[in-house]
């Protein structure tokens, strides 16, 4: 394997804990929710996903129990915020803090501990394909698993009625619940998915790209994922793009270094924000476009009239 | 759980205890930590240190750690804390705690402050620190002599002189038994991230590095070496865990004769402010056992550069070497003094790249 190919596969592992994590929160916001405790569920996930797979022997035991985490710590955000009120800003950031803390307790016997990683497995026939095979076939399960669910988002945002209830509520609560949905059941399921997904995303660092448990693991990525869900304007597909471009970004500026090239270091690591940063300026520059495709009910308190 | 239980052990004790100390009460000591006990790597090892003291002195001492304090504001809390609490002296254990550790000692002259990694020092306020260049000579020579493609991969965190000095002493040593080789340096601008420190490993063996060192805290970069079937250096403890084949040595910082000499000095009356940079000869830097993968002349060269820098007669900046652009540093048989080496901004001649400013 060459260098690009060992490069543009590496982007792909990279990227993935932030595919996860962003078209969790693409579904939440879909539905009106903005829960900015993404870096909290995706930790919730990582040790829950690491402590199962270690004691059980068994990636998915692991896995499923990073989701069921993920979706615990979101429940609890959704039953604050939608039956109680709370607002959701305060209660997104308490859930980070909340769930960095939690994860740290649970985790204080797991700490020194490590795990083989996922074995890759190769899609027959489609790995041989000449210089892409490998870059995008030869992955472990959780790759695939995560393009699945992007593709998936996406075609039941668009293709489904559940889909369109659930982007009906995110646009315009009232309307939706004068029709007769249930608001605030939608909104609980699109958290819970979102909690879920972030889950698998923390799952993902803590046992496949580097089998250990150690505190604040996740080191700030569950913000990324929520810049890249504003980055996408809310669309799966482009949600996977953002992620695959920061993360490509990330570390195609670790090989740039590692080939020699003489540019400060310290501008290469700013060269991802920089990056969704700008692009960020780009597409809403457009102010009546940006809010086209912005949930018109994000982050909006539902409050039954009647 | 236990962690729990001593923690509220020690809490209650201290609760029941209370400011009142008698002559034969147990000496208090109190330990701040920036990182959690858990990060197999600096903090690790200061806690290592205080229950080496607590092996040592048994019940003749009490320890007390709060873990996860912050630089800054919330220091000068925990510090004066533990000092209203009947502590007799606290070890704050990371560069930021300088100022408050100073800001609270002069509230409470009677306790007896140690500050790692600082400068600022107070008739109450000891400073110490550890040579861990030394370590980097060894595993530079070793490195040197293991490496077939020439190529050895640096994560590198920060460009702080505590950082370019390992730098420089790695590629010194490693260039004193192997003309050829090459270092690749990769900064990854944080301490702690491990996802960002695998990616960096991985990234450095894509281009060829068969051999890995860090000057970061997790052990990541040792499990990508694992995987990838490469060879790797530990970092503050042993990693050997995360890479039980990958694993030629790790630089250990052993805090424990420096806590226990201390706690010692205040047991016997005769502690006083000082400034201490201890290295591999006083035991606060050590290795960790040489992998059977080192061949035995390798491991033998490696441990007579141990012994030689115990002895004295070996150190890591020996002249004449050049900086990077060719100027004169020292000349031949010279050494540098500790001043140079605390606040060393440059590569030394041979090492490719710019570094960051």
């Amino acid at each position: 394997m060459d260098l690009l190919q060992a490069i543009l596969q590496g982007v792909i592992v990279a990227s993935t804990p932030l595919v996860f994590a962003a078209i969790g929160e693409v579904v939440a916001e879909r539905s009106g929710v903005l829960n900015l405790g993404v870096e909290g569920m995706m930790i919730m996930g990582a040790i829950a996903g690491f402590a199962v797979t270690l004691d059980s022997g068994s990636y998915f035991a692991g896995v499923i129990a990073a989701a069921l985490a993920g979706a615990a710590a979101a429940t609890v955000f959704g039953l604050l915020t939608q039956y109680l009120m709370s607002n959701q800003v305060a209660t997104g950031l308490a859930l980070t803090i909340f769930g960095l803390g939690v994860a740290a307790l649970i985790g204080q016997g797991y700490s020194g501990e490590t795990t083989p990683p996922l074995p890759v497995l190769p899609i027959p026939l489609l790995s041989d394909i000449p210089f892409i095979g490998p870059i995008l076939f030869a992955h472990d399960p959780l790759v695939y698993l995560s393009v699945i669910l992007v593709f998936g988002v996406a075609w039941f945002l668009s293709r489904t009625r559940a889909g369109l209830i659930l982007k009906a509520v995110g646009d315009n609560h009232d309307a939706a619940h004068a029709i007769g949905y249930r608001v605030v059941l939608v909104r609980m399921a699109a958290i819970a998915f979102g909690g879920a997904s972030a889950g698998l995303g923390g799952a993902y660092l803590s046992i496949v790209q580097t089998p250990l448990w150690v505190e604040n693991m996740t080191a700030g990525r569950g913000w990324i994922a929520l810049a890249i869900v504003v980055f996408s304007a809310w669309r799966p597909a482009r949600a996977l793009m953002g992620a695959y471009l920061f993360g490509g970004v990330t570390l195609i500026q670790l090989h740039i270094q590692g080939l020699g090239v003489e540019i400060e270091a310290q501008y290469l690591s700013m060269l991802p924000y920089l990056v969704t940063i700008i692009v960020l300026a780009v597409i809403s520059h457009d102010k009546a476009r940006a809010k086209l495709n912005a949930p018109a009910c994000l982050g909006r308190s539902f409050y039954a009239s009647s | 759980m236990k962690r729990l239980m001593t923690k509220l052990a020690a809490f209650s004790a201290a609760a029941l205890i209370g400011g009142g100390a008698l002559a034969d009460d147990p000496m208090k000591v109190g330990f701040v930590y920036v990182g959690p006990v858990g990060d197999h790597g600096w903090t690790y090892e200061h806690d290592q240190g205080r229950l080496a003291v607590e092996k040592a002195f048994g019940d003749k001492v009490k320890t007390t750690y709060v873990e996860n304090v912050s630089e800054g504001p919330d220091a000068t809390r925990v510090i004066q804390q533990l000092a209203r609490s009947g502590h007799d002296m606290i070890f704050t254990t990371s560069f930021g705690f300088m100022n408050p550790t100073l800001k609270v000692a002069k509230t409470f002259p009677k306790v007896k402050f140690e500050h790692a990694t600082g400068f600022k020092r107070a008739a109450n306020v000891s400073t110490y620190s550890a040579r861990f260049y030394e370590g980097r000579t060894v595993i530079g020579l070793i490195a040197g002599k293991m490496t077939k493609s020439n190529t050895i991969g640096y994560i590198a965190s920060f460009p702080i002189p505590e950082v370019v000095r390992g730098i420089n002493a790695a590629y010194l040593a490693a260039k004193s038994v192997n003309p050829d080789v090459k270092m690749k340096i990769v900064w990854v601008n944080t301490w702690f991230d491990p996802g960002k420190e695998a990616d960096a490993a991985k990234a450095l063996i894509d281009q060829g590095a068969d051999i890995l060192m860090q000057h970061t805290d997790s052990p990541a970069a040792m499990q990508i070496a694992e995987e990838r079937g490469i060879m790797a250096f530990g970092q503050a403890s042993d990693m050997v865990k995360f890479g039980p084949n990958a694993q030629l040595t790790s630089i250990i910082d052993d805090w424990a004769p420096y806590y226990i000499a201390r706690v010692q000095a205040a047991m016997d009356g005769t502690w006083k402010s000082q400034d201490t940079w201890d290295g591999i000869k006083q035991g606060m830097v050590a290795m960790a056992d040489f992998s059977h993968k080192i061949p035995t002349d390798v491991q033998a060269m490696a441990q007579k550069a141990v012994d030689d820098i115990v002895a004295g007669t070996r150190h890591s900046f020996t002249g004449p070497i050049n900086k990077q652009d060719g100027s004169p540093w020292l000349k031949a048989g010279e050494t540098a003094s500790d001043g140079d080496l605390a606040s060393m901004n440059f590569y030394v001649e041979g090492v490719d790249g710019a570094l960051p400013k």
